[in-house]
């Protein structure tokens, strides 16, 4: 593979999406994130794809829903507010099926918030996120390079399912420098299969039609109850999460996104003092790693959610452990910790297990 | 080993840049790395800073909270970056424009006139690079051979004179001892 | 025997469910016997609106989207720019291009995005039961404006073809009318010049149909093509706002 380059995260999305195909973006300005339409802004034509600067955030994911409505791969990317103004269009995507790519670049919220990390919207790209009855796939990356990786993931799985896909990244992630490896060459566009729904020349085949709708008595629920279907399939088949030293461990730290990696610093820190404690990171939040979880809550008891936001993803943690153990939250709602602080609540906490 | 660093000083003064070299270099020598900056809502005329990590493990937070060297280019920066130094840890001074004096007894210091020492060479542009020069003398964190395999990486457009300067000031640096 | 009229083959063999008197139906065919003359229905994809013409994408017989309210020619945009074979027109109302989609219309246009837009003027909401428009009269009832459209409440209806005629973008604008027949025949001209002003790669062409909505103004179909020639025409005047040739 190719040697290890040094990227900003917001740059490392830009550029794995481009590798992994995608011909079509279509953005707004807005911080912490403009690193990626301002790459997409020059690599698109480079690569013979279309960058289009919008009007607004409304305006480009309706653009997507166009754009990937003729089958090509296509990307938008905002942050928190901006993502708000896209949940309508995104909704209509999850409702015509079409496997559109997006990434939130979190900072601080409610409203204009700030423009610091956050993991606040972690309900919001969890379930669903817009109108009505739908969910997206969502990946969680903790560093650089799964940021540039992830793209090519996040495409496949929602062309497989026909379902939008989503990185769900932060402040942190966009802004950061690491190194970057690759792990997969570059997708020639014209290689992937031709859609069979896809918009465009129609000659020689019955016309197609892209819509959300369907006001036939009782077909919508059908039509739902067959999406609710590959729902559930992808909830068995495509859940991702890490563990580290949860074998022998008193008590496991749950975090996602960067508080996973903060949350791993502390966690080699109580290590160090000969504490058993464990980290399980979730890298898709939907589907959410659930029989994981509920594996390790057969022989740990205590769980200690770390999280940049009032408690969120904890209720995630205690759906998953079902009761069966102790779950503490260590809220830091749009703060960063330090490993050194997660280090004193898991401290805390394990000071309290018997 | 692990190197936690904040360098701050004035927007134009190289802060970001020197920070992506530092990083750079200890990709270069296969280390851990990970480079945060500080993006204000002002485009001009504020301070800017980063935090770099050098580390032979994972780096945890990319936010130097309780950095292992502090270099404060502006006068400004001391009063701000001073108190998060750790207890033993180095503060280096540009003492070509910092007039004031740190006010911990706890932590190493050493006063370089990076702008001074910049001109003497051919540039103050390159003041930040003597800093760096002392970061690496005083640490021996890094080597100058991986800065200078570093310094094409990051300046893609400079012309060879210009990163031949820079290494004359990185070397310059380097003799700054601990006053 | 000999054959002197047919449906045209761009539009689907079903019938269409809009009201007596109301032009939708009109427009619908125009455009399709316009697809089949240019010969472009196999590589045409037309973006059905929210409103009354949300069911365009049952009735052309061309590759069809439907999307959210007011966001046509933001659809169009994406199909265009990811196929710059297909021609791509946008279908929508006047809640849909002159409310809720005002930025898209007008940003669509001052990229000249090469797209064109059939914009169906009718001064109210239809789908929704007779609300009030941003192109209803002053004076003329709606459901949200019962005593009539005043300037204190609601302010003035918008000229969308003389506020767009000020973008260098906006390389035709022409408003007609079907509410007769020789506007039928000049609605068609104008239609037709917006698609062949795609294919000659022109940029941003709308075409504005003053159209009748007997049902929600409380009129017969008669009545209501003279509430077009006699009320809106007056506000709306016919003609060419802007045209490549100037």
């Amino acid at each position: 593979m190719a040697e290890k380059i040094l990227m900003k995260g917001n740059e490392a999305l830009a550029e794995g999406a481009v590798r992994a195909g995608c011909r079509f973006f279509a953005g707004y300005p807005i911080t912490p994130q403009n690193e990626v339409p301002e790459y997409m802004s020059w690599r698109m034509p480079e690569v013979g794809g279309s960058f289009i600067q919008a009007e607004s955030e409304v305006a480009a994911i309706n653009m997507l829903y166009g754009a990937s409505a003729t089958g090509i791969r296509t990307m938008t990317s905002s942050s928190s507010p901006g993502i708000s103004l896209k949940q309508e269009g995104i909704s209509y995507c999850a409702g015509a099926d079409l496997p559109i790519f997006f990434a939130n670049v979190v900072r601080g919220g409610p409203g204009l918030g700030n423009i610091a990390a956050g993991q606040g919207d972690y309900f919001q790209s969890t379930r669903g996120g817009g109108h009505g009855d739908y969910y997206t796939i969502v990946m969680a990356p903790n560093c650089v390079e799964e940021m540039g990786n992830f793209p090519r993931r996040c495409y496949e799985l929602a062309e497989k399912y026909r379902v939008p896909a989503m990185v769900l990244a932060d402040a942190i992630l966009g802004q950061m420098m690491e190194p970057v490896e690759f792990d997969f060459e570059p997708v020639d566009p014209k290689t992937l299969k031709a859609h069979d729904w896809a918009l465009g020349i129609a000659a020689g085949r019955e016309r197609r039609i892209v819509r959300s709708y369907d006001l036939r008595e009782g077909k919508l629920e059908l039509l739902n109850l067959e999406r609710m279907e590959r729902y559930r399939k992808i909830q068995e088949k495509e859940a991702l999460h890490e563990n580290r030293q949860t074998d022998d461990a008193k008590l496991v730290v749950a975090a996602y996104g960067t508080s996973s990696r903060i949350a791993a610093g502390a966690v080699k820190m109580a290590r160090d003092k000969g504490m058993k404690v464990g980290l399980f990171r979730p890298i898709t939040l939907w589907p959410f790693p659930t029989k994981a979880l509920a594996t390790i809550a057969e022989h740990v008891k205590n769980f200690l959610v770390v999280e940049m936001s009032m408690g969120q993803f904890v209720e995630d943690v205690r759906l998953a452990v079902c009761g069966t153990a102790r779950v503490d939250l260590y809220a830091r709602p749009a703060g960063v910790p330090s490993a050194d602080e997660v280090f004193t609540e898991i401290e805390k906490v394990y000071q309290g297990i018997r | 080993m692990y190197q936690g660093i904040r360098i701050s000083g004035f927007g134009g003064q190289g802060i970001i840049s020197a920070g992506i070299l530092l990083a750079q270099a200890g990709m270069i020598e296969n280390k851990h790395v990970s480079w945060f900056p500080a993006y204000g809502a002002e485009m001009r005329g504020g301070t800017a800073n980063c935090s770099v990590v050098v580390s032979s493990d994972e780096v945890a937070s990319p936010i130097v909270a309780r950095p292992d060297t502090v270099i404060v280019m502006n006068e400004p920066s001391l009063a701000k970056f001073e108190p998060m130094l750790k207890p033993g840890g180095l503060l280096i001074i540009n003492s070509s424009l910092v007039n004031s004096k740190p006010q911990r007894s706890d932590i190493r210091v050493a006063y370089v006139a990076c702008n001074k020492i910049a001109e003497e060479i051919g540039t103050t542009k390159i003041a930040n690079m003597v800093a760096l020069g002392a970061f690496m003398g005083l640490t021996g964190a890094l080597g100058v051979e991986a800065i200078s395999k570093a310094l094409p990486k990051v300046f893609k457009r400079a012309k060879p004179e210009l990163l031949e300067l820079n290494v004359q000031a990185l070397k310059k640096g380097a003799e700054t001892k601990i006053s | 025997m000999k054959l002197i009229n047919k449906k045209p083959s761009s539009l689907v063999d079903k019938p269409m469910r809009y009201c007596p008197g109301c032009g939708h139906g009109i427009v619908h065919r125009l455009i399709a016997e316009i697809m089949d003359e240019l010969d472009i229905r196999e590589h045409t994809v037309g973006v059905a609106p929210v409103g009354c013409a949300v069911f365009a994408d049952e009735y052309f017989n061309c590759d069809m989207i439907q999307g959210p309210h007011g966001r046509g020619p933001a659809i169009a945009t994406g199909i265009k720019r990811s196929k710059p074979e297909c021609i791509v027109f946008s279908y929508q109302g006047d809640g849909d291009l002159a409310s809720i989609g005002m930025a898209e219309t007008v940003h669509s246009a001052a990229r000249s995005e090469n797209i064109t837009i059939i914009f169906i003027n009718n001064a109210i909401y239809g789908m929704t039961g007779g609300q009030m428009a941003p192109t209803t009269l002053l004076g003329q009832t709606s459901s949200t404006c019962p005593a009539g459209r005043s300037v204190a409440v609601n302010g003035y209806p918008i000229k969308v073809c003389e506020m767009l005629a000020q973008l260098e973008g906006a390389r035709y604008l022409e408003r007609t009318s079907v509410s007769t027949a020789p506007g039928v025949i000049k609605t068609k001209k104008a239609i037709k010049k917006a698609f062949q002003n795609q294919i000659d790669c022109v940029g941003f062409s709308m075409v504005e149909v003053l159209s009748t909505c007997p049902t929600n103004w409380g009129m017969t179909p008669v009545q209501g093509a003279r509430f077009v020639d006699e009320k809106m025409t007056p506000i709306y005047p016919l003609g060419v706002f802007r045209s490549p040739e100037q």
